[in-house]
């Protein structure tokens, strides 16, 4: 499927949740968020929010620093 | 609360702005805001919420200025390398402006004492450069109904958001607003120090300035704060966008508060 992830157009294995892509991604859910069409997705919440051809996928890497 | 002619003086740029004015400038002076953290980001963070007559500022921070600090942390010079930041940030503070309160306090914040410094103050910003401290900050904020302004760098990379989950406890999840932990779940592995990877300095002066910011809009009720929403900074690319967050039904620290 055909996805835009961090501003690119990228063919991904075609996944039909948020859980699946950060598998088929290779995503460690403990150092980034994935963010669906502008909206952050809570962790909790993968396995049954939606990833459709075309949607719009930005890793956000958390940072710590002061 | 009346202001004196000096005051007037003083905040002449903000009393002529629509969105704080007179009213907006009370609610300043009336203000308690706790920064945790007084470094890169709590430095300009301070310098701006006392400029702009903030009433009492908390500056919560257990350690002592390094010449390694001041290529970043604007709060201090070569004269306070040694001493207590807290000490320095609030003597620097009270020249700067003293029409204001400062509480210095030279400690550390844990989740023993969170609850309790958090409760004295009506705003809480966090600007601390580790994530278990993060998350104590935060749970105390979403226990006590305050909101969170938090903000965090590391290398080029700037992130602000406001945390409100406190303001809407116990309301339909539709409703509330997310806390710092339904974005970070836990302590990132490997997670990435500024002292290992570097932070270029100017960094810390727009998110720090970014997060005065919203708490200014929070205090006097002006425009639209970051509530709900994280803003990103790729300072290399130049680029930043505004993403909105919503609450973990499953958040260990907020859903069943």
């Amino acid at each position: 499927m055909k996805l835009w992830v961090n501003g690119e157009e990228r063919a991904v294995q075609a996944v039909s949740d948020v859980a699946g892509l950060v598998a088929a991604l290779g995503l460690d859910s403990r150092k980034v968020a994935v963010e669906r069409n502008f909206e952050i997705v809570p962790r909790s919440t993968y396995g049954r929010t939606p990833v459709a051809e075309g949607d719009r996928i930005e890793i956000v890497h958390f940072i710590g620093g002061g | 609360m009346s202001f004196s002619e000096q005051e007037v003086e003083r905040y002449a740029r903000h009393l002529v702005l629509r969105e704080i004015g007179g009213s907006g400038q009370q609610r300043l002076k009336a203000a308690r805001v706790l920064i945790v953290g007084v470094g890169g980001l709590g430095s300009p963070a301070a310098l701006y919420l006392a400029a702009a007559g903030v009433g009492t500022l908390g500056l919560l921070d257990p350690d002592t200025v390094a010449l390694s600090n001041l290529q970043r942390q604007v709060m201090y010079d070569m004269a306070d390398v040694g001493r207590g930041k807290a000490l320095s940030a609030g003597l620097r503070l009270s020249g700067l402006n003293p029409e204001i309160e400062i509480d210095p306090l030279p400690m550390a914040l844990d989740a023993a004492n969170a609850a309790e410094l958090v409760a004295g103050y009506d705003v809480v910003l966090d600007g601390t450069d580790d994530f278990a401290t993060r998350f104590a900050v935060n749970a105390a904020c979403v226990a006590k109904g305050k909101p969170l302004v938090s903000g965090a760098i590391g290398r080029w990379s700037g992130q602000v958001g406001v945390f409100g989950a406190g303001l809407t406890r116990g309301k339909p999840l539709a409703e509330r607003q997310p806390c710092y932990q339904c974005l970070v779940n836990e302590t990132p592995p490997d997670a990435e120090a500024c002292s290992l990877v570097g932070v270029v300095g100017a960094l810390a002066g727009v998110v720090g300035s970014m997060m005065a910011l919203e708490a200014i809009k929070l205090i006097a009720g002006a425009g639209e704060p970051l509530n709900g929403r994280l803003w990103v900074y790729d300072a290399l690319d130049g680029e930043s966008r505004t993403v909105r967050l919503s609450a973990d039904p499953a958040c260990r620290v907020c859903a069943a508060a």
